[in-house]
């Protein structure tokens, strides 16, 4: 048990901190062209794709020093390294496994350059947690496929000009994961619509996608047909150990201990009640749990093991947290917590009940608790399946 | 970065469940429960053998030189199996005189403490149980360089079989003429009453059993794999070279053994939190009802993943306390404190839940889980409770 960085994997965090020092100013004012050029300077540096192979722009980077350019970041508060989240995240990681070479040639220096967004049509109205049961279908038709259905719940899909997609190819597979199929398509293709859909924090980021008759060339397959439930998985299992989330929750939490020393409880200090502390300490020894969960799930990857299904562990951790940390900041503040952004007594300008509001995005996307606790049982408690 | 056990360390562990599956299966522990001494003398001097006892005492004075870590993989396995013996007190006393004895009294008693013809352990408690220097109201009066001590210790863990005690009392001196530091100064401003002169007349002692004044008693327990029982001390002579510190030396040092009995309750804790998930998870897929094995129930299954969660995150918690106890040592009470709030929660939980999932087999003196529900309740209040713990962490946290 070591939990000291090697020399080397010291010297880049340093050089890390160096470069934020130099290129993240503390004052933050970061209008003007400031976003532009921090992408361009982390892009020269290859830090966008730090863990992709370097022939296709990436920097190939070792697990650990990734590891240690997320936590650096998160810690700074630092912009995203690219803005194409989803290209970066999955649908990049996917290409590189199950592409064609033109494919990787074509998509992955954009998401590297953060040219346009990447969305992903996976569930829809009747395939939620059962994503399998997927009924979008897609028909070949000489050179290309004809798609026809609906998705729902599409991040972003309003803004992206490509979205990552799954399809039924085999209606009568006996197997639901079989006879599904990955396809790239282009937003801008006819018969693809769009509509919005307004979430209970007021803002509208996801959306349903309808498709009609829309014709995908079959070079953009991602993966064999038939064989795209293997490309999602293993698409999926790149959210890695989770050490970025858990330096944010961090954040989040020093922002409540500092919330909870300017406010009070009945007209006494919030603080002075050991129900109040108790719960801080709670979050922060559930914090702690998870980054270092996050640490053995990391070094058992350093020791080449595959990861699998222990990564629900964390996913059930910050589900809780996500929900824990809004409801206390919200409780912290008493009768203001009942004003949104706009009021004078709403405390830091209402960002609380934003995150107060906001958890689904994170607790029911990527699969429900209960659906991780399934995971737990069936994979690796090895109980019988419902 | 390596977050993982060496090779050594797991063929340590291997060898510890070999011994206990081989030598102490829960048949003969259920026995031994039934004895007076609750342990058995056999067992304990072969574990000294294969050197358990003395994992973490310096090679020269009779041990293997290894660390905390090395130690929880051994109490992780005796906490699996809940083997009933001295070894996890015996540790805790090495610990205090390893880390805060002379020279003098570590020749005297380490190598004693490492082969298991000594059995040692903490005596820090007094009435009202409270951790820290604030529970400590034992009174000695001060008797040229060393003491004399009236008044009994409470909450001692294996009292009857012990044969050395390392005893906090207060020696009713002025502040500031002990060693150890300036008076007045909490350097650790947490609320088990660390601060101010509160600490400055505090001192740590080794007692033998046997001495005159020296009375232990075994009192009746909860969890009978853990016997507990108060030392009386009637006018106890401690001579000046059985001291091992006094004044904030002594505070500091209290708060150390604290920290690491947290630590050695959650390694116990964790291996028998895992076995009454595994005895559960086991008769959830055996045990038929409604056509079905009740696994497959998600009233079952999701508490029995939660566990799963629970268990995996405290191990984390608690290796990584295990690491920090010898290597970051101003991080050990904050570590400590996360791993062994978690645990007791947690595991009073899955002792609750095991049992209830069992349904009426689960009440029965026959099956096993009834013994992890009682473990639970020793492990909950043993070196501080969650509370005790989350208040810590609030306050070293700048709370």
């Amino acid at each position: 048990m070591d939990f000291n960085l090697s020399p080397e994997e010291e010297a880049f965090r340093t050089e890390v901190r160096r470069f934020l020092d130099e290129h993240l100013p503390r004052d933050r004012k970061r209008g003007g062209d400031f976003l532009d050029d921090w992408l361009r300077k982390v892009r020269e540096r290859r830090w966008v794709g730090f863990g992709w192979p370097q022939e296709y722009g990436g920097g190939g980077a070792s697990i650990m020093k990734q590891a240690i350019l997320k936590e650096e970041m998160t810690k700074r508060k630092a912009p995203p390294l690219g803005t194409c989240m989803m290209g970066l995240q999955w649908v990049g990681p996917a290409i590189i496994q199950y592409g064609t070479e033109a494919q990787k040639r074509r998509f992955l220096p954009d998401i590297l350059d953060s040219k346009y967004q990447w969305c992903t049509g996976y569930s829809e109205p009747g395939s939620g947690s059962d994503l399998a049961s997927l009924q979008c279908k897609a028909v070949r038709d000489g050179d290309v496929y004809v798609v026809n259905g609906q998705k729902i719940w599409t991040s972003l899909a309003m803004w992206a000009k490509w979205m990552i997609l799954l399809v039924r190819t085999m209606p009568a597979a006996e197997n639901k994961h079989d006879g599904i199929t990955c396809l790239l398509v282009e937003m801008a293709s006819p018969g693809i619509e769009v509509r919005p859909i307004k979430s209970m924090a007021g803002s509208a980021i996801f959306a349903e996608v309808f498709f009609d008759n829309v014709r995908v060339p079959v070079e953009n397959r991602l993966g064999e047909e038939n064989d795209g439930w293997r490309v999602t998985v293993s698409a999926l299992a790149h959210e890695r150990s989770g050490i970025a989330e858990v330096t944010g929750l961090v954040r989040t939490l020093d922002d409540i201990k500092a919330l909870a020393k300017r406010s009070t409880k009945n007209g006494r200090p919030a603080l002075a009640d050991p129900a109040v502390r108790r719960r801080i300490a709670r979050a922060e020894t559930r914090i702690e749990a998870m980054r270092l969960n996050g640490l053995r799930f990391l070094t058992r990857q350093l020791k080449g093991e595959p990861l699998s299904s222990e990564t629900s562990v964390n996913k059930l951790h910050r589900a809780a947290l996500e929900i824990e940390l809004g409801e206390l900041a919200l409780e912290l503040q008493g009768a203001a917590g009942m004003y949104m952004h706009g009021a004078d007594e709403a405390v830091d300008g209402g960002k609380w009940q934003h995150l107060a509001l906001s958890w689904p995005e994170v607790v029911i996307g990527g699969g429900t608790p209960n659906i991780q606790r399934n995971i737990i049982a069936e994979r690796i408690l090895g109980l019988p399946k419902d | 970065m390596n977050f993982g056990f060496t090779e050594e360390q797991e063929l340590l562990r291997q060898q510890v469940r070999k011994f206990l599956d081989d030598r102490a299966p829960l048949e003969t522990v259920r026995q031994l429960l039934e004895t007076p001494a609750g342990y058995s003398a056999e067992l304990w001097r072969e574990i000294a053998a294969l050197g358990w006892l003395g994992l973490a005492i310096p090679e020269r004075y009779g041990g293997a030189g290894l660390t905390w870590v090395d130690i929880i993989v051994v109490l992780e396995e005796t906490g699996r199996r809940l083997f009933p013996s001295p070894l996890m007190s015996t540790v805790l006393a090495g610990a205090a005189i390893g880390r805060f004895g002379s020279e003098a009294l570590k020749q005297r008693y380490l190598p004693g403490l490492a082969d298991g013809t000594r059995i040692g352990t903490l005596a820090l408690l007094d009435a009202s149980g409270a951790l820290g220097p604030v529970g400590v109201t034992v009174r000695g009066a001060l008797d040229g360089g060393g003491l004399r001590i009236t008044g009994t210790k409470r909450f001692v863990i294996d009292p009857t079989a012990a044969t050395l005690f390392v005893v906090a009392a207060r020696t009713g001196d002025a502040p500031g003429d002990a060693r150890g530091g300036a008076p007045g100064t909490g350097s650790r401003d947490v609320p088990d009453g660390a601060s101010g002169g509160e600490a400055d007349d505090l001192a740590l002692a080794v007692v033998e059993a046997g001495s005159a004044g020296v009375t232990a008693t075994a009192l009746p327990v909860l969890d009978q794999t853990k016997r507990m029982g108060s030392l009386a001390l009637a006018d106890v002579r401690i001579a000046p070279e059985a001291i091992l510190c006094r004044g904030r030396a002594a505070a500091d040092a209290l708060r150390t053994l604290q920290s690491l009995g947290a630590i050695a309750v959650t390694a116990e804790a964790t291996g028998a939190a895992e076995e009454a998930h595994r005895l559960t998870v086991t008769y959830a897929k055996e045990r038929v009802q409604f056509g079905k094995p009740i696994g497959r129930y998600q009233g079952v299954k999701h508490p029995l993943a939660e566990m799963y969660v629970d268990i995996e995150s405290f191990k984390s918690l608690l290796y990584y306390a295990a690491w920090v106890a010898d290597e970051d040592p101003p991080a050990l009470d904050r570590a400590a404190s996360h791993a062994k709030a978690y645990t007791s929660e947690a595991f009073a939980r899955i002792g609750i839940d095991g049992v209830q999932l069992h349904g009426a087999v689960g009440y029965t003196d026959e099956f096993d889980i009834q013994l992890y529900l009682k473990r639970a309740k020793w492990v909950r209040a043993a070196f501080g409770d969650a509370d005790f713990h989350y208040d810590r962490i609030a306050a070293l946290g700048g709370l």
